[in-house]
């Protein structure tokens, strides 16, 4: 048995007229909770407990992104300032697929360079280099996926003396 | 030929829309699910699941590859491949037919004449649609005289473009020349074709479209819906019917739009889009998406269709059970997207672990959505999470209705723009009906400084 939408309307209406406030419902495939507030309007929340049904067990083992569980976070460095992505997604050198990447390691950057694209969620988010110094590692390689916060480049600050 | 398995290349709320149907009908179904998705909703929900591939799009829901062998794999007659992804791509649906599988969607022809822009507004203007005053550019010098016959201001849209990438208005002549160069060069790195043709600009535009359902001779329209209220061109709300909208200029979209599907010989579903020149009391033809779209719930509520059931029907070779003087209108539907971004923070994305997710229920409420406590949402896809649907007798009552569903939404453990749908409903403006397709960008830059958004 599943459980559609207007299975769920027809509990609703069997219930509605009771003195029902909660009701709790589970099945070898789902949970539905059915609530009436004050108001007298009704909200569910539902959880669909079974298991999928791989065709293929083999294919379907559980694929571990190799950066996802080993992200190399980067450990602090003396004096290198890192740069880390504000969010989880795929990690851009360059504007576009072919062009040449928004920096190299050796190039002098300010806070406000450009210094790669993070896309989540079909979003393209600029990351700045948020230091001023020169590109010391860029540890990610093009198109990786970066988990939220790992390091995406070292800056060092050193040799402009400028402030992390 | 009757469809008895079906794969279902898609993800989220789609999936799981298209599995009930199915469900629904008796049809088998095996959702073909990323690495991202193998333990998602509609994979816990359809009869079977096949591993397309790693996370990335590109090596899963966009592999053409990918898909086919998992259509093969499962022994399925059918591919759906939802809105999105490979919806309107011609390979796949070329694929099916020489692998012997019923692609559910228009034919191939019916895809190349309406997938380039250019190309659908030639077969526009064949089928006697107005289209937006303006032309291909076939080289920089064409410009000049292109604009003198539009007129100022105009945009240049890039060919490849869509969504509102590769697209420039010019509203003084001296920038002309040097901005067709760069949208030229811009286009062409961008998406691979240097074409760019121009347009006039509509400065008070509203977007309304009608939705066509056709077997290959009878087309019929199911009435308009209004997608104005529009962020970076994604749409937030949608509602059907369109609201305040002249009759007789109503009656000549729906005539356009069965013209256009007639002309075409359609099959399947379809939506000719139309932006409505408020000034000019007038309306052009856009484009016409060849695929079942976000949107389609308002069209159900209003006129009782379930339309993945008629895109399945029509898929199996039969023709429509009805015609055009059979659809009847009942009352007003409104749809709200709830995405997975943090509009206090500038619309930013988020992506995480689902922690509680509770959904109004009653009587013309309908909520699609994939999402329950302990999904997840991966970075990788776009940000829609559901779409609550509320029908009430007119537009006024369907408010009132929707006003009081969204209080009753709760999603945590990632942030939601439900706090931005609750403002825009309290706007009198929008209450008023009919706000143009700049009316959102206005609403966010009026907003009071330091209202609940910061």
């Amino acid at each position: 048995m599943s459980l559609g939408a207007e299975d769920v309307q027809d509990i609703l209406r069997i219930i509605d007229g009771m003195e029902v406030d909660r009701l709790h419902l589970r099945t070898g495939r789902f949970e539905l909770s059915l609530r009436r507030d004050d108001d007298g309007e009704w909200t569910q929340s539902a959880r669909t407990t079974a298991e999928p049904v791989v065709l293929d067990g083999r294919d379907a083992a559980p694929v571990h992104d190799e950066t996802a569980s080993g992200q190399r976070t980067g450990a602090a460095r003396e004096g290198l300032t890192e740069v880390r992505t504000p969010l989880p997604g795929a990690f851009y050198r360059a504007p576009k697929p072919g062009a040449a990447p928004f920096v190299e390691i050796g190039d002098e950057v300010t806070e406000t360079t450009v210094v790669g694209i993070v896309e989540t969620m079909k979003l393209m988010n600029s990351v700045y280099a948020g230091a001023a110094g020169t590109v010391a590692e860029i540890p990610l390689g093009d198109g990786e996926f970066a988990e939220q916060g790992a390091v995406l480049m070292f800056v060092d600050t050193r040799a402009t003396g400028a402030a992390p | 030929m009757i469809l008895r398995r079906v794969l279902i290349a898609n993800r989220g709320e789609i999936a799981l829309r298209i599995i009930r149907t199915c469900r629904r009908l008796g049809i088998e179904t095996v959702l073909a699910a990323s690495d991202a998705d193998l333990d998602s909703v509609p994979a816990r929900t359809a009869d079977l699941v096949v591993r397309l591939g790693p996370p990335p799009p590109s090596a899963s829901y966009l592999d053409v590859d990918a898909v086919l062998s998992a259509a093969k794999a499962a022994g399925v007659d059918a591919v759906h491949p939802g809105y999105g992804f490979l919806s309107e791509n011609q390979r796949l649906a070329r694929a099916c037919a020489e692998a012997g599988l019923v692609f559910i969607g228009p034919t191939v022809e019916q895809l190349a004449a309406v997938g380039d822009k250019l190309e659908a507004r030639r077969h526009a203007v064949a089928a006697g649609l107005p289209v937006v005053p303006g032309g291909p550019l076939e080289d920089t010098a064409d410009a000049a005289r292109l604009a003198a016959e539009i007129g100022f201001p105009l945009l240049i849209k890039a060919v490849g473009g869509g969504g509102g990438r590769g697209m420039k208005q010019v509203h003084d002549p001296a920038d002309l020349a040097a901005t067709v160069d760069l949208a030229v060069a811009e286009a062409g790195a961008a998406f691979g074709d240097p074409r760019v043709y121009l347009e006039r600009f509509v400065a008070t535009g509203r977007h309304v479209e009608v939705q066509l359902v056709a077997d290959g001779e009878s087309v019929v329209h199911l009435g308009t819906r209004d997608c104005s209220v529009q962020r970076r061109y994604q749409k937030l709300i949608e509602e059907a019917p369109a609201p305040a909208l002249d009759p007789a200029l109503r009656e000549e979209m729906h005539r356009a739009a069965v013209a256009l599907g007639k002309h075409l010989e359609y099959r399947g579903l379809g939506t000719v889009e139309f932006l409505v020149d408020v000034d000019r009391g007038t309306f052009y033809f856009l484009e016409m998406n060849a695929r079942i779209q976000v949107e389609h719930p308002v069209t159900e509520a209003v006129t009782g269709l379930d339309l993945v059931a008629e895109q399945l029907a029509v898929a199996e070779g039969r023709s429509l059970s009805f015609g055009q003087a059979d659809v009847s209108f009942t009352g007003h539907a409104v749809e709200c997207r709830i995405n997975a971004e943090d509009w206090a923070h500038d619309f930013r994305p988020s992506p995480g672990t689902v922690t509680e997710a509770v959904w109004p229920l009653g009587d013309g409420i309908r909520v699609d959505t994939h999402l329950q406590a302990g999904a997840t949402v991966p970075p990788y896809y776009d940000s829609l999470l559901a779409k609550l649907i509320v029908h009430g007798r007119d537009r006024a009552d369907a408010l009132t209705r929707l006003r009081s569903a969204l209080a009753r939404c709760a999603v945590h453990g990632v942030g939601t723009n439900i706090p931005m749908h609750q403002e825009v409903l309290a706007e009198a403006e929008f209450a008023e009906g009919g706000v143009d397709t700049a009316w959102f960008t206005r609403f966010l830059r009026d907003r009071p400084v330091g209202s609940s958004r910061g």
